[in-house]
């Protein structure tokens, strides 16, 4: 009924030298290795397809750009041409192409630590000589790292891909157009980072696969398009200008009207306009409201300019596209970071 | 060296203790039987002992004070969890390549003889075994670490009779090769019987028995006697479970040395390890603790001497 306690040995392991890092090298590749696969095989499949459209669609290109003189009549209608052929083809991709980074995130980050808790491996794992915080910090390095080289170089193909539209002054896919932005440059990778660390998170978070890859889809989701329509139009002060068009390549923010230096109202537009039977739906967008009497030969904004209104248009400059770039994959590299650290601070604090 | 001790340990979960005030302190070399009811705590203080929980409150450690869950406590502990999970997907070859490369020692001989000994073939994923080979598959993973301390939790709910024999008989073997010492859960009385020779019994998140097997069967004794004399009999001894039957009554009582005389009438019986653990279990508020005779509710705060 008595339990000694012998004098306490000395803790000839308490300076015990930590496992070496490259042992979670086998390690994360056997686990994963399918994962990984997969990733390799959407983005190899995904740059199949940009090689097999691209190559025509830059051959045609070349006519455009071989045009001469370049801003004669006849070269501009080959450029039109040229756009309205591609145009089409190059926003279906850009939209197939945003899916990746976020199925990226739903399929490698959230399954990493949420299987692990759904089959009950935690407590195998955990329990190693290698140590839970190692462990971890060690599969997230390796796959982040892995999946952001795929998605940069998959990024540079994709910047080669766009290039004739945006070259050609493709109507309303200028290098800034939410479609294609985040698809090249620096902001793919950080997007799929962001991805891979929201769903990493999602996954100590909600501990179940599916639940945590379906919020993983909604969580990056929301991001981006919070991005997209709030955050990327306002990295620098926007460019504005009193002329109906905006530069080539630009990213319109706001298009309106002004009446003595202040933004002119809806019913201030409405009541210079009753005079000539038109009713403005918004600033640019104009319906009749009985025979119209303004002349055909005018349209309603010029009427509103004789009439002492002057337009505005906010937006910025195809020239900004690298600026934005750095401030975005900054910012998200920031954010993917912080992410991590959450995922690896909540597996040290606790396991059940 | 205690392998597990534990002071007034507490692991809250929500608003209710699944451990509280739990103390304890369990001698290295010993193969000590974890039992208690469902939602006694068991798991619970296993998952601090390995490291995976951390307690609300106390403190813990582990292999002669190292604190549970440091790299140093980690490297010296195998734990077999509940339900034995291993990756599914992963052939036994290669969860053996993993536990090599997660750990600083791993016996690739040994685990390879105990394979071919059970017949596990190295190239089949570890899904496609049976819950009992599932078991074996993790015992052996283990045990080829040579650990200083084998934590089981509930290990042999997959296996029928026959498995169970098989896994205790390598667990005793390593504990006869190795000196490992074993902390293990169960609900498999009988099973424990043969190869505990420590005894922890909890009770709502506390610890209500502990001790070395032999001390606490030498310390206990069955009185029978006529029935109507239990209840006198009882007032004067330290009973811990009255048992009446039409004429005679069964008292488990606790005995304190040579000075206990037999009440007249009544006849003592040495006491099994089951009949004294279900004795402890139906009767929550008796507790036999190492040192004097102390309640459930008056724990002192030391507990080695």
């Amino acid at each position: 009924m008595t339990s000694q306690t012998l004098p306490a040995s000395p803790n000839v392991n308490a300076s015990l030298r930590p496992l070496p890092w490259r042992r979670m090298g086998w390690v994360t590749w056997r686990q994963h290795r399918l994962a990984l696969s997969g990733v390799v095989t959407v983005f190899g499949a995904a740059a199949v397809y940009l090689l097999i459209t691209g190559l025509p669609m830059h051959n045609a290109y070349a006519n455009v750009t071989a045009c001469r003189p370049a801003r004669s009549g006849p070269c501009q209608q080959v450029a039109e041409n040229f756009v309205a052929t591609y145009q089409h083809l190059v926003l279906v991709s850009a939209g197939l192409i945003q899916a990746i980074p976020v199925l990226i995130g739903a399929f490698v980050g959230a399954p990493l630590l949420a299987r692990e808790f759904e089959a009950g491996t935690f407590r195998y794992a955990w329990t190693q000589g290698f140590g839970r915080t190692r462990w971890t910090i060690a599969k997230l390095a390796l796959l982040a790292i892995a999946i952001t080289i795929a998605a940069a170089g998959f990024g540079a193909l994709f910047s080669w891909y766009v290039q004739p539209i945006i070259g050609a002054g493709g109507g309303n896919s200028g290098p800034l157009s939410p479609t294609v932005f985040d698809l090249r440059g620096v902001a793919l990778p950080a997007w799929t980072l962001a991805a891979f660390a929201i769903g990493a998170l999602a996954g100590i978070l909600i501990r179940r696969v599916t639940p945590a890859m379906f919020a993983t889809l909604a969580v990056w989701v929301a991001l981006a398009v919070l991005t997209g329509t709030y955050l990327r139009p306002h990295y620098e002060a926007p460019l504005v200008t009193h002329t109906a068009d905006s530069p080539a390549g630009a990213l319109v923010i706001n298009q309106g009207l002004l009446r003595d230096g202040k933004p002119a109202t809806l019913d201030m537009i409405n009541q210079t306009l009753r005079a000539v039977d038109l009713q403005a739906l918004t600033p640019t967008l104009f319906h009749p409201t009985g025979p119209s009497t303004l002349p055909s030969s005018e349209d309603p904004v010029q009427y509103l300019i004789q009439h002492g209104y002057t337009q505005i248009t906010t937006y910025q400059p195809a020239s900004r596209l690298w600026p934005f770039q750095w401030i975005e994959g900054s910012w998200l590299l920031a954010l993917s970071l912080l992410l991590l650290a959450t995922t690896v601070w909540r597996v040290r604090r606790r396991a059940t | 060296m205690n392998i597990i001790e534990a002071r007034d340990l507490g692991k809250r979960y929500g608003g209710s203790w699944a451990l509280h005030g739990c103390t304890l302190a369990i001698p290295a070399g010993h193969v000590a039987a974890l039992v208690g009811p469902n939602g006694a705590g068991k798991t619970t203080l296993l998952n601090i002992a390995v490291g995976l929980a951390a307690p609300s409150a106390g403190n813990v450690s582990v292999l002669g004070g190292r604190p549970a869950g440091s790299p140093a406590a980690l490297d010296g502990i195998a734990f077999v969890a509940q339900d034995t999970p291993l990756y599914k997907s992963l052939s036994v070859a290669d969860m053996l390549h993993l536990t090599r490369n997660l750990n600083r020692r791993f016996d690739d001989g040994y685990a390879n003889a105990r394979l071919n000994e059970l017949g596990i073939p190295r190239e089949r994923k570890a899904g496609d075994l049976s819950g009992g080979q599932q078991t074996q598959v993790a015992l052996t993973l283990a045990l080829a670490r040579h650990p200083k301390l084998l934590v089981l939790d509930e290990p042999m709910a997959m296996l029928d009779p026959l498995a169970r024999h098989d896994f205790m008989a390598a667990v005793m073997t390593a504990v006869a090769d190795d000196g490992v010492s074993v902390v293990l859960s169960s609900h498999v009385l009988a099973e424990l019987e043969r190869v505990a020779d420590y005894l922890v019994l909890l009770s709502s998140g506390s610890v209500q028995v502990a001790g070395e097997v032999d001390v606490l069967l030498a310390s206990h004794r069955v009185l029978s006697g006529p029935a109507s004399e239990a209840d006198r009999c009882a007032a004067q001894l330290n009973v811990v479970h009255v048992r009446r039957g039409e004429a005679q009554a069964h008292l488990l009582v606790r005995i304190n040395g040579a000075t206990d005389t037999l009440p007249p009438g009544f006849e003592a019986h040495p006491v099994s390890l089951e009949e004294l653990t279900l004795a402890y279990l139906r009767v929550p508020g008796a507790a036999a603790l190492p040192g004097p005779t102390r309640t459930a509710n008056a724990l002192a705060p030391e507990v080695t001497h």
